[in-house]
């Protein structure tokens, strides 16, 4: 696909760009403005070969940055905004970064001493000072396609290298992953044909320095669509309702994402032709609801992770995936289940990790373990959970979200989440919590008869030690800032 | 609701979840021959310590665990006092 040979994401924002923006709950950017325009104060020349570190509170400020620094720096890395900043030294040594791009959400101190260059929402001017300084000038040239004369940031006209985009994902030691991709690994997934046939606004729970909303971030760009970002300072409700207004047409999130949405006072608020589920595992109930909360949407669960990158999406509609999907030699994603993990390879998978002691991405074919175990029913293989989520009651092993998949399937229940309890005869249990539909109002009768018809259903679809030994009603679950429930590691 | 009460009531409910036929509960009863296997004794365990907000399992010293059901109230009555 020609597009993700491309030297750079700038070079990807072809055509008419004035129809075109980034929305943020801060600002809304056109992109026509980022011709001649610069979020950094028309100072990336002095970040050409380096290694940046972006930090930023706001994702439109990040994305802006992405934009002009691909293809122009040796190496971006991407800071989640919830990533602890202890982490800070960790990631600036592994990643060798030497200067620093942020609106203003880390200091100095934070980031060893590195230099500091603003990114602001405001475009300033690519100057002709600045560019004749750095002997790249290109002239203005007239655009008849837009109507407007179209001004080249020397930078941006020049693209040099393929760049290195170093994504961080939460490691269970504490430390974060480094994983290193490049804007060809990242947007191999992104089907050809998806370009430019119609306008598109497309969203996303996820915060795009996240590989799942990263993914839609380079949709929106290289597609000739728009995006919404997502803010942490937003409920979910403000969120749906921005996006609304933008005409969301294509968003995304995970399941608990989605979830939440619906128990929201804001899930009426948009009207999607397209939503999209990752990043844990899509049970049937959250494709029911979805599908029946937007019956004009195709509603269709996708598998990535950070390092393996997207391996496939499903849109039948159903949970699993057909067990065809597997075992395909040839195909641009290669997949086969080794001792009940599944293992990908493929051109979207990651180079690396960065950083001493970061462990080993893929194996010497090259495949990435996912640590995500598959089960096959019927043709169709169900992910049962992750390898380190294993609770063990008494010797036997159980995937919590294989009983919160049962549980969920009950009419009144939202979300749940099955954890560990510890328990001295025999080893562990399992308890679930659980979060019933908004607005349900019930009675301590009727709670009593749904926790009793919830522990019915796990035991006639359960064997004894899957079924949950208490059950309890709670209001909300925590979800992560990477939009995944929180669990603890048993 | 005493403990003895509580330990009763719940052990009735375990044990008609699990679809157990339980022995005449009798102090010197033995646990193990109560009717309860080990897992139904596990959620036991939890439930009370729901309902009590106490586990004597897990802070447990050297006083042995309990063999018969007097033995289990006792131990629960111990831990709460």
């Amino acid at each position: 696909m020609p597009q993700a040979n491309a030297l750079s994401l700038w070079q990807v924002l072809s055509g008419d760009l004035s129809q075109r923006f980034l929305s943020s709950d801060n600002a809304t950017v056109a992109l026509s403005d980022l011709d001649g325009g610069s979020c950094l104060g028309g100072r990336v020349e002095e970040l050409r070969g380096r290694s940046v570190l972006i930090v930023a509170s706001d994702q439109l400020a990040a994305a802006l940055a992405l934009i002009e620094l691909d293809g122009i720096a040796r190496r971006i890395v991407l800071w989640p905004a919830d990533l602890g900043k202890e982490h800070l030294p960790f990631v600036i040594a592994s990643a060798k970064a030497d200067v620093v791009v942020s609106d203003g959400s880390a200091n100095i101190a934070e980031c060893a001493g590195l230099p500091h260059v603003p990114c602001s929402l405001t475009m300033a001017p690519a100057t002709n000072q600045e560019l004749a300084q750095n002997g790249v000038w290109r002239e203005t040239v007239p655009d008849s396609s837009r109507g407007a004369r179209r001004t080249f940031c020397a930078s941006k006209a020049t693209p040099q290298a393929s760049t290195e985009w170093i994504l961080l994902t939460s490691g269970t030691t504490g430390r974060p992953k480094m994983v290193v991709h490049t804007l060809s690994s990242l947007a191999g997934a992104i089907p050809a044909d998806l370009k430019l046939r119609d306008a598109r606004v497309w969203s996303t729970f996820y915060d795009i320095r996240r590989y799942g909303g990263l993914q839609i971030f380079l949709r929106a760009m290289f597609t000739g669509g728009s995006l919404v970002l997502s803010s942490a300072h937003e409920s979910t409700a403000e969120f749906l309702e921005r996006a609304g207004a933008h005409g969301v047409s294509h968003i995304s999130g995970t399941p608990s994402h989605w979830r939440k949405a619906l128990m929201s006072q804001g899930a009426d608020r948009i009207a999607p032709r397209y939503v999209r589920l990752s990043g844990e595992i899509a049970d049937q109930s959250i494709l029911d609801n979805l599908r029946s909360c937007y019956p004009n949407a195709q509603v269709s669960h996708a598998f990535a992770s950070t390092e393996a990158g997207l391996a496939f999406d499903v849109g039948d509609g159903l949970a699993g995936f057909p067990a065809s999907v597997i075992g395909q030699p040839g195909s641009a994603v290669e997949m086969k289940v080794v001792n009940g993990t599944l293992r990908i390879r493929s051109s979207r998978v990651a180079a690396d990790y960065l950083g001493d002691r970061a462990g080993t991405l893929k194996d010497a074919d090259g495949f990435v373990d996912t640590g995500d175990m598959l089960e096959l029913r019927d043709e169709r293989y169900y992910f049962v959970g992750r390898r380190d989520g294993v609770i063990n009651v008494g010797g036997q092993k159980v995937h919590p979200e294989e009983i919160e998949g049962v549980i969920n399937r009950h009419p009144h229940v939202r979300m749940s989440l099955v954890r560990s309890r510890k328990n001295a005869l025999m080893g562990a249990l399992v308890v679930a919590d659980v979060v019933l539909e908004k607005d349900l109002n019930a009675e301590d009768e009727q709670l009593k008869g749904f926790k009793n018809e919830i522990f019915d259903m796990c035991r006639g679809a359960l064997p004894r030690h899957k079924v949950p030994a208490a059950i309890q009603f709670v209001n909300q679950l925590a979800v992560a800032a990477s939009g995944k429930m929180v669990r603890q590691h048993a | 609701m005493s403990i003895r009460s509580e330990v009763i009531t719940q052990l009735n409910q375990v044990a008609q979840e699990q679809d157990k036929r339980l022995a005449p509960l009798v102090d010197d009863l033995a646990l193990l021959d109560s009717g309860l296997d080990s897992m139904c004794l596990a959620i036991l365990v939890a439930r009370l310590e729901d309902s009590l907000g106490i586990d004597p399992f897990s802070s447990a010293d050297d006083t042995g665990f309990p063999v018969t059901l007097g033995d289990f109230v006792r131990f629960y009555e111990h831990a709460a006092s």
